[in-house]
């Protein structure tokens, strides 16, 4: 059993690392997470978005955040990446699909335009 | 929705959009009665509100009139024979205001969905809530309970790390899971 007593050592290994990472983010992913979203399966590719980013350390590259209803339902799951200007939206997601983008758009900045609302 | 877990989620929205800091889940399993409460100290929502809310052309988003949140929790419920009550006060009647949303269900009806992956849905609840509002979530079954407290959390770590830290949130999905499977 897992104990909250070790959320300390977290503690201590994460100060110095949060204070670096304050307004470094170069890429914001926004997922809709309203009933919509959520009934279409938004959660599973919420959980992939931040396992895939924990896995390939991109923490301080990446700001994962949730919203409520984008207003494009019968798409869903949808999440939009934010990066300068330019806003790019992932419709119908998958949680392997999600990995996709994080490989191709966030790690080599490529847009996986099969993806995008534009492809529709 | 598949799960029950699901329709926590997206109810528990309710709750934050009403400015809640405090948001309590509880979950009790008891025989074959489940029963979820959820309770916030939001703004509360007037009575002629509150009578329409559960309608699915009451909404408070922009976007689109339709709001199917709480109808789906009250049908999941309803199909399993069981039922769904809201007690809401609104801040410019009652100082304790709030809402209490209570959902009961009869978990041998074959209509009754799973709960579900519950461990995700308070994950992402507290992801989407780096600090604030604090939740409170209980599980109880059986006479065994799984228990957080998100004050608890920032106790440990400290004001300013928020909890939507990936590390952070993969310790809480291991502490809750942990939890969870010795219910």
């Amino acid at each position: 059993m897992k104990t909250l007593a070790e959320l300390s050592a977290i503690r201590e290994r994460m100060k110095n690392k949060v204070a670096l990472r304050e307004g470094e983010s170069n890429y914001r992913i926004v997922v809709g997470m309203a009933t919509c979203g959520i009934a279409a399966g938004a959660r599973p590719v919420m959980n992939a978005l931040l396992e895939e980013i924990t896995a390939k350390g991109l923490e301080g590259q990446v700001h994962v955040s949730q919203t409520g209803c984008i207003g494009l339902c019968q798409y869903e799951p949808i999440f939009e990446v934010f990066h300068g200007d330019e806003k790019t939206t992932y419709v119908k997601m998958t949680p392997e699909k999600a990995k996709e983008v994080i490989e191709a758009h966030i790690l080599n900045g490529k847009v996986l335009t099969d993806y995008t609302i534009g492809e529709l | 929705m598949k799960e029950l877990s699901l329709n926590i989620l997206d109810i528990v929205q309710n709750s934050v959009r009403a400015n809640a800091d405090i948001i309590e889940i509880t979950i009790h399993e008891q025989g074959p009665l489940l029963t979820l409460t959820v309770k916030d100290n939001g703004h509360g929502m007037k009575q002629d509100f509150l009578a329409g809310v559960l309608d699915p052309f009451t909404t408070t988003r922009t976007t689109r009139k339709v709001g199917l949140g709480l109808p789906l929790l009250k049908m999941a419920a309803e199909q399993t024979g069981g039922s769904l009550s809201i007690v809401s006060k609104h801040e410019q009647e009652h100082e304790d205001h709030g809402t209490t949303l209570c959902a009961r269900f009869y978990t041998d009806n074959i209509d009754c969905p799973p709960l579900g992956d519950i461990v995700s849905t308070i994950v992402l609840l507290i992801q989407g809530a780096p600090f604030s509002p604090r939740y409170i979530y209980r599980h109880h079954k059986d006479g065994k309970e799984s228990y957080l407290d998100t004050d608890d959390l920032h106790e440990q770590l400290g004001a300013d790390i928020p909890l939507s830290e990936p590390e952070v949130l993969a310790f809480v999905r291991e502490y809750l899971t942990d939890m969870e499977g010795a219910l």
